[in-house]
């Protein structure tokens, strides 16, 4: 119990000091952050948007205002000119989060589906043909980066012969046929280089693990071939691979920022994008605190499963 | 490839990684790196030579457009790897390109084995309150998805030119540009290899060696840089290969963003993204640049690879 709340305090606090960080990111603009924002705006809408911005106050006061309205979702408006009234940040928020949040879970499923047959097998007949086979393609896979496996699958699945649409998202609730259509490429084009770095990483621990006294246990007690390496072997191998699977939200949000603008799919990422091309800072501050924030839940929840997987480190904490 | 077949390796690849053991006598005693670590050799060298001598080479300017043949095919005279739709000629693109891309990916990498690896070396160390408060801060860092820390960072340290009014920008625009994204990535890139050199910090610190050398009244700087320091430099070695691939694939994504070198000056990343939005116009311009990513990534991580398993660094301390 006590576990949990020092846990919970540490959360809160590296949550106050990566958002705290991304507040700071206003103060680094270079000369004055009002031009930057608005550079073609009259000397009146400058005055009111540095009061909205609270840019005369100091850092500090700043990110109490910053945090008060973050928190009760009263995060205001993307600049859109004087007196045009921009995107609801929020709002913008609540759309296209959820649209991030299920491409990521659709990569991290179809990783693990091939990922995890893959390792194990490999493990089993490893320095066999079909092992260095696999480690071949796997060198290969890790090294097409996301955005030319998705270009060439454009060009190809797209523009030459029009199997898949192109960009776009479309609901799963509207037509689920087309939502999933939608999303082939985006999600194979992450998928792709994942599954040779969950399989090889599956393959290092699977390789210890079946080494050692219990699986030889186990096998001299008879249990078939398939039973040990799925049931016994395959449960203490799968630590680092969830460590690294909870690490990567990291990496699958920067991936999925890229394949969002490459395909369309107005995700957060596409916010980010537009944000920047924009020069929304005051709004990039929020997408970023969200993405860092769901950054920080997913690694948090990935440590506490650690503690259902792995009995031997109940009681004893790692890192 | 038969790693780790130590049975006694707990499957806690953390813990393990931590008391990273000793490389045995038979790493040392393998000679020859084989073939395809030589053709990768090869092929970064190659780039390097002609990245660096484009100046020199007989090439048309990356810049400026022969308008006469605009999205020329490959291998169409004049035009060895066709031209885009201003008529610029790709080979010449691809090659003043990989100065900057590769000018990039080194300078980064560099710059934060500087400064990691400095941070890491110390934390792990010196130990106890100096490693608690630099571990702090590497993980507030690592608290942050990479592509966003460095998108952000970029896209803070030079926002985006509000007007351009066609004319091409000045060169120190261009080292500018280089310098803001050097500082970004190498910013995002400080935590990751502090970790790294921290963990094999650690375990040589505890070596008899060490405190041999301390024993005999050697200076805590003289243990730490002569000591401690070149045992740990081949896992920074492999690591900073695999960093200048991942460096390399990272420039490509800023420039999806449009915060990496800017038009009308070449990088692979710039390529690929101005071809975004019409694929199948002149297929060579974004085709070219991603051939040599991938292959330099390929060969990149290979020798990683290479360096790791001749040292038995541990890549679980990724």
């Amino acid at each position: 119990m006590q576990v949990v709340a020092r846990r919970l305090i540490q959360l809160v606090v590296v949550l106050l000091v990566v958002t705290f960080f991304t507040s700071i990111l206003t103060a680094l603009l270079p000369g004055d952050p009002v031009t930057t924002i608005a550079p073609f705006s009259s000397a009146q809408d400058r005055a009111t948007l540095r009061q909205q911005l609270h840019l005369n106050e100091n850092v500090v006061e700043r990110y109490g205002q910053w945090l008060a309205n973050f928190s009760t979702g009263n995060m205001g408006r993307e600049y859109a000119g004087n007196g045009i009234r921009g995107t609801d940040i929020w709002g913008r928020i609540k759309d296209t989060l959820p649209r991030s949040l299920t491409l990521m879970l659709y990569v991290q499923i179809l990783t693990l589906l091939i990922a995890v047959p893959l390792g194990v097998y490999t493990a089993y007949r490893a320095g066999s043909r079909v092992d260095d086979v696999a480690n071949g393609i796997a060198f290969f896979l890790l090294s097409i980066p996301i955005y030319v496996a998705a270009t060439l699958m454009l060009l190809f699945l797209s523009v030459q012969h029009h199997l898949l649409p192109s960009e776009g998202w479309v609901s799963i609730t509207t037509n689920p046929v087309e939502h999933f259509k939608h999303l082939v490429m985006p999600v194979l084009a992450i998928t792709l280089g994942q599954i040779a770095v969950y399989a090889r990483l599956l393959r290092t621990d699977m390789v210890a693990t079946l080494q050692e006294d219990f699986i030889l246990m186990a096998k001299s007690k008879g249990i078939s071939e398939r039973r040990v390496l799925w049931r016994h072997a395959l449960r203490p191998s799968s630590l680092t691979l969830l460590t690294v699977a909870g690490l990567n939200v990291g990496t699958l949000i920067g991936g999925a920022l890229i394949v969002e603008v490459i395909f369309h799919l107005n995700g957060l990422g596409f916010a980010i994008y537009d944000a920047i091309s924009r020069r929304q800072y005051i709004a990039l501050q929020d997408y970023i605190a969200v993405i860092a924030i769901v950054y920080v839940l997913v690694n948090f929840a990935v440590d506490a499963l650690y503690h259902v997987l792995d009995p031997r480190i109940r009681g004893a904490r790692i890192g | 490839m038969l790693e780790s077949a130590d049975p006694k390796v707990a499957p806690n690849a953390i813990a393990a990684a931590v008391e990273a053991e000793t490389p045995s006598e038979e790493t040392y005693k393998k000679r020859g790196i084989g073939v395809f670590a030589w053709i990768s050799i090869g092929w970064i060298v190659f780039i390097v030579v002609i990245a660096f001598l484009a100046p020199v080479l007989p090439l048309k300017s990356p810049m400026i457009g022969d308008y006469a043949h605009p999205n020329a095919a490959a291998f169409s005279p004049g035009h060895l790897l066709g031209s885009d739709a201003s008529g610029r000629d790709v080979l010449s693109r691809v090659i003043w390109g990989a100065r900057a891309s590769l000018l990039l990916a080194v300078g980064s990498v560099l710059f934060g084995v500087l400064i990691g690896g400095l941070l890491g070396l110390i934390a792990g160390f010196r130990g106890r309150t100096t490693d608690t408060v630099l571990s702090g801060g590497f993980n507030i860092l690592l608290a942050f998805p990479q592509l966003v820390l460095a998108l952000t960072l970029v896209s803070v340290l030079a926002p985006l030119k509000t007007e351009s009014n066609g004319a091409p920008p000045a060169p120190h625009e261009w080292a500018h540009r280089i310098l803001v994204v050097i500082l970004a990535v190498g910013i995002v890139s400080i935590p990751i290899l502090a970790r790294i050199t921290r963990a094999s910090a650690i375990s040589w610190t505890q070596r008899e060696f060490v405190m041999a050398a301390r024993a005999q009244g050697a200076s805590e700087r003289r243990v730490m840089f002569r000591e401690v320091l070149p045992n740990v430099l081949p896992a920074m070695l492999s690591i900073a290969l695999l960093g200048v691939a991942i460096v390399l694939v990272l420039e490509g994504a800023l420039a999806v963003f449009g915060v990496s070198i800017q038009e009308p000056n070449p990088s692979w990343g710039n390529m690929i993204y101005s071809q975004l939005s019409d694929l199948s116009a002149s297929p060579a311009v974004w085709i070219v640049p991603s051939l040599l990513i991938f292959l330099t990534v390929l060969a990149l991580n290979y020798l990683g690879d290479v360096v790791r398993s001749r040292f038995d660094v541990r890549e679980s301390v990724l």
